[in-house]
């Protein structure tokens, strides 16, 4: 148990710190860096999915006036470590997916190196590949643990004899599709190497991470590398793990010191090079009693992998742990492919995993006749099915009563309502992430010309950092917030984990409430100029005797045009219980941002995969459909005041994730209602409805 | 089973390249945020590229390249415009206006400051575009022009019929925000036009 901090400035709706840089444009990022004589970096990718390169004719580039350098696989420098099979750019003549990196140009002017990039010829001894994803492949296995490393199987009872032996059953196959989490800022890097020492300005969701894999890579020493990254044109997960287009441009500055190296991918390269989500194909099995209450709860999931490097995405997960059921199993089968390595995007597992399990509950409660949210009550677990811990805080119900209340459900249009020539229905599901807190990451505490500085690695996407950790950072010294700075995107600072896992002020505001402690436990109430203290996360005090979870509810009304299917959604809401909010504002531009990314999963988004060539067709912002400004209407996000000692000094949970849980689900269960039509298939486009309409 | 193949990157075919003129250049002069600039171009350098890579003027951002996401939006010659389609040998003589140069430093334009107001960004990337964006709307919708959404196109397009929700929605919507701050974006608009969000 934690005593919490005195809100003060915590909970104050302030205004962001960087928003002026922001809405005038000077706030840099990464390829934005001003550097003197930048060179321009331009990849060659691989033209076939599967095969050897045999040759590379590269007379034609380096003829070009102004190409600096050309690398390929038989002229670049040899790695370190190439044991991580993603970051081994240009190490082997193999080519394991379409796109992948077999080559690099540096030339003067950005023209110049893509056009020398496009001169370079690459001959290949081209093998077939194989790239489909299907339940039904017989070379699927289990993975030896998950991405979150949790194991890949849990069993509990016996879901076969629940299944045979109750009042009601549901079998259904669900799936999402596959999903790229674009961020509108593509992967770049300016990079320097000089003297021994390299400099990275990178876009990335955590320096010091970034910094470790390209130490390791290149066989440097981390007195040698220094990143920084004060701005982050959005992540997504896409840049919490650096891809192997850091490696490159690392490798591409190596290749012409003293001068900065700037590489930013294009787009389309995006959609091979910068990870993204494995579609998922998930085989739901519920049991209940006339009453609703689960007799068994299974989940078993198919999703797929890269070869090069193996990431089994969670999406079982939150079925373990989300409601009460005597019987239940989970597990994951993976699909080995010659595909782009698939990583983190938004939420993995929950985002996913919350689709399946929560539209089989409205259908499980339309089949019992028995109201959806009633359904999730009457199976609210008491402690924690997964680990039998009880719950550091768990507010479902009251999100789930609070959210009915506000969105108005008790008066929802009756199932096929029409109003004029649009069908209506309104929809509910359940959101939930895991509150997480990483265990390495250290702040320091200055004070200077008058004011306290605190200087930590960390990043902000977008998600408010800038302004948020200030305010802890200025309650836990007591001090009022204008009097604090503080400093980040840095390996100049102090260690800080990844942004990612919305664990980030969980771990650097635990950091900087140490810091704080120690800076006046050494130097009191009136330090002097330039004292200092430093301090860490205390993971010995994490609590580990309850279960952590952010719990939400969202609610969804659309409207369905009665003759040619066209969906809108008017409105979303959703109530959220994660823990002490750091600031309104910010919090509920994440929240909201989260549940518009839910919605764009399940209207828009689908990266159409092309197994002739092994590629993502749609691989661009034309046709990858994201959501734009017309397709959202009211969107709401609210929270609890909830107050959990058990997480951290500052009763945080983390607000990045839990917003895309559960709004594709809450989506699709309102087009049912004012359809009866059933979508198990993500995205929900107009020609899955346009045969049943009413 | 293996099959042997040979392919080129992008268009190229079998064959290597023949080496060919790297470059052709153009002297061109322009106006961006207020300042007169000369220089010469590649010709295939746009106005983007230029702005960023040449002046050193990174408020107009680069998200795809190619005309999809409006985040290299800027005021050309007072209208918004895409610079990541034009091609800065086309636009000798044309005046830039980035969200850079609204409004004089240490100042914001009543759209920056609507924006800031309303938390109407997370990232920060697709704001610039955003704001010259929403310049560009202000200004055609005082110009009286209609959009998609405008019901009756014969009446006069005001600031009170074209800047309801539906209105500034449909007239963003050439700007994508990948935060999706879009219910931020909106009242923003209004606020900054005038109309009480």
């Amino acid at each position: 148990m934690t005593d919490l901090l005195e809100p003060r400035a915590i909970g104050r709706d302030l205004v962001r710190r960087d928003g002026v840089a922001k809405v005038r444009g000077t706030a840099t990022y990464a390829y934005e860096t001003p550097v003197d004589r930048p060179a321009y970096a331009f990849p060659v990718q691989a033209t076939v999915a599967r095969g050897r390169v045999t040759a590379m004719d590269t007379t034609a580039a380096e003829a070009l006036d102004g190409v600096l350098v050309v690398l390929t696989p038989f002229t670049a420098e040899r790695l370190a470590s190439t044991e991580d099979r993603e970051y081994a750019v240009l190490q082997s003549d193999e080519v394991a997916f379409r796109g992948q990196l077999v080559g690099v140009v540096v030339a003067e002017t950005s023209e110049l190196a893509r056009q020398a990039a496009d001169s370079v010829v690459v001959t290949y001894d081209e093998r077939p590949h194989d790239t489909e994803l299907s339940v039904d492949r017989d070379d699927l296995y289990r993975p030896d643990a998950l991405g979150d490393g949790a194991e890949s199987d849990t069993s509990e009872g016996d879901v076969a004899a629940a299944m045979a032996a109750a009042e009601v059953t549901l079998e259904h196959t669900y799936s999402t599709a596959m999903y790229h989490n674009n961020p509108l800022e593509p992967h770049a890097t300016t990079a320097l190497w000089d003297g021994g020492q390299l400099v990275l300005w990178d876009s990335t969701q955590g320096v010091h991470p970034d910094r470790a894999a390209v130490c390791e890579v290149f066989g440097l020493a981390e007195d040698q590398v220094r990143v920084v990254c004060p701005y982050v044109g959005g992540g997504f997960g896409a840049k919490g793990e650096p891809h192997a287009n850091v490696m490159l441009a690392t490798m591409a500055a190596r290749a012409v010191p003293g001068r900065p190296v700037k590489l930013a991918l294009t787009r389309q390269q995006m959609f091979t090079l910068a990870g993204y989500r494995t579609p998922t194909i998930q085989q739901v099995q519920l049991a209940a009693d006339h009453r609703g209450r689960l007799q068994a709860i299974a989940i078993d999931v198919v999703e797929q992998t890269s070869r090069v490097k193996e990431f089994a995405e969670q999406t079982g997960v939150p079925t373990r742990m989300m409601y009460a059921s005597p019987n239940r199993r989970t597990t994951h089968r993976l699909a080995a492919l010659d595909v782009p390595v698939n990583s983190w995007m938004r939420a993995p597992g929950e985002c996913p995993g919350m689709f399946g399990p929560e539209v089989a509950l409205d259908e499980l409660a339309e089949t019992l006749g028995i109201d959806p949210i009633q359904l999730r009550i009457r199976n609210e677990p008491e402690v924690d099915p997964e680990t039998g811990k009880p719950w550091s805080s768990r507010h479902l119900v009251e999100c789930l009563r609070e959210g009915a209340q506000r969105f108005g459900w008790a008066d929802r249009p009756p199932p096929r309502h029409r109003d004029g020539d649009w069908l209506v229905g309104t929809g509910v599901a359940s959101s939930v992430y895991p509150t997480q807190r990483m265990a390495q990451s250290t702040a320091i505490v200055r004070y200077e010309d008058g004011r306290y500085v605190a200087e930590i690695g960390a990043a902000d996407l977008g998600t408010g950092t800038w302004t948020t950790l200030p305010q802890i950072a200025a309650d836990a010294l007591g001090v009022p917030v204008e009097d604090v700075e503080v400093r980040i995107g840095d390996t100049r600072y102090p260690i800080a984990s990844v942004a990612g896992g919305s664990s980030g002020m969980n771990t650097w505001g635990s950091a900087v409430v140490e810091a704080a402690r120690t800076f006046r436990e050494k130097f009191g109430r009136d330090p002097a100029d330039g004292d200092e203290a430093e301090n860490s996360v205390d993971q010995a005090a994490q609590d580990e005797d309850h279960a952590p979870y952010a719990f939400g509810a969202q609610f969804a009304e659309v409207r369905v045009h009665a003759d040619t299917g066209e969906l809108r959604v008017p409105r979303l809401l959703g109530v959220f219980a994660a823990g002490r909010i750091i600031n309104p504002r910010t919090a509920r531009s994440q929240f909201v941002g989260g549940m518009t990314m839910g919605l764009s999963m399940a209207l828009h988004e689908n990266s159409v995969w092309d197994d002739r060539i092994g590629q993502v067709a749609n691989h661009d912002l034309a046709e990858y459909h994201i959501t734009v400004n017309a397709d959202v209407g009211d969107v709401q996000a609210h929270w609890l005041d909830e107050h959990d000692p058990y997480v951290n000094a500052m009763g945080t949970k983390g607000i990045g994730e839990i917003g895309i849980v559960g709004t594709a689900a809450a989506v699709v269960n309102a087009v049912h209602r004012a359809t009866g039509v059933r979508v198990r298939h993500l995205p929900v486009t107009l020609d899955k409805l346009l045969a049943d309409l009413p | 089973m293996s099959n042997s193949s040979t392919s080129g990157v992008g268009s190229v075919g079998a064959q290597p390249v023949p080496a060919r003129p790297s470059t052709m250049d153009a002297e061109i002069s322009l106006r961006v945020d207020g300042e007169v600039r000369r220089l010469t171009v590649d010709t295939r350098t746009t106005l983007l590229d230029l702005l960023r890579e040449r002046l050193g003027n990174t408020s107009p951002k680069k998200g795809c390249d190619h005309g999809q996401c409006g985040a290299c939006t800027v005021l050309l010659d007072g209208e918004r415009a895409l610079t990541c389609l034009a091609l800065a040998v086309a636009y000798d003589g044309a005046e830039i206006t980035t969200a850079d140069g609204l409004a004089p430093e240490g100042e914001l334009h009543p759209v920056q400051q609507a924006f800031l107001d309303r938390d109407a960004f997370q990232c920060g990337y697709c704001t610039p575009g955003q704001i010259c964006s929403a310049v560009g709307v202000l200004d055609e919708v005082g110009r009286g022009w209609p959009s998609h959404v405008t019901e009756d196109l014969t009446a006069d397009v005001s600031v009170d019929t074209a800047l309801t929700h539906d209105e500034v929605a449909e007239r963003m919507s050439g700007n994508l925000c990948r935060c999706a701050a879009y219910v931020n974006i909106v009242p923003a608009v209004q606020q900054a036009g005038g109309v009480q969000a």
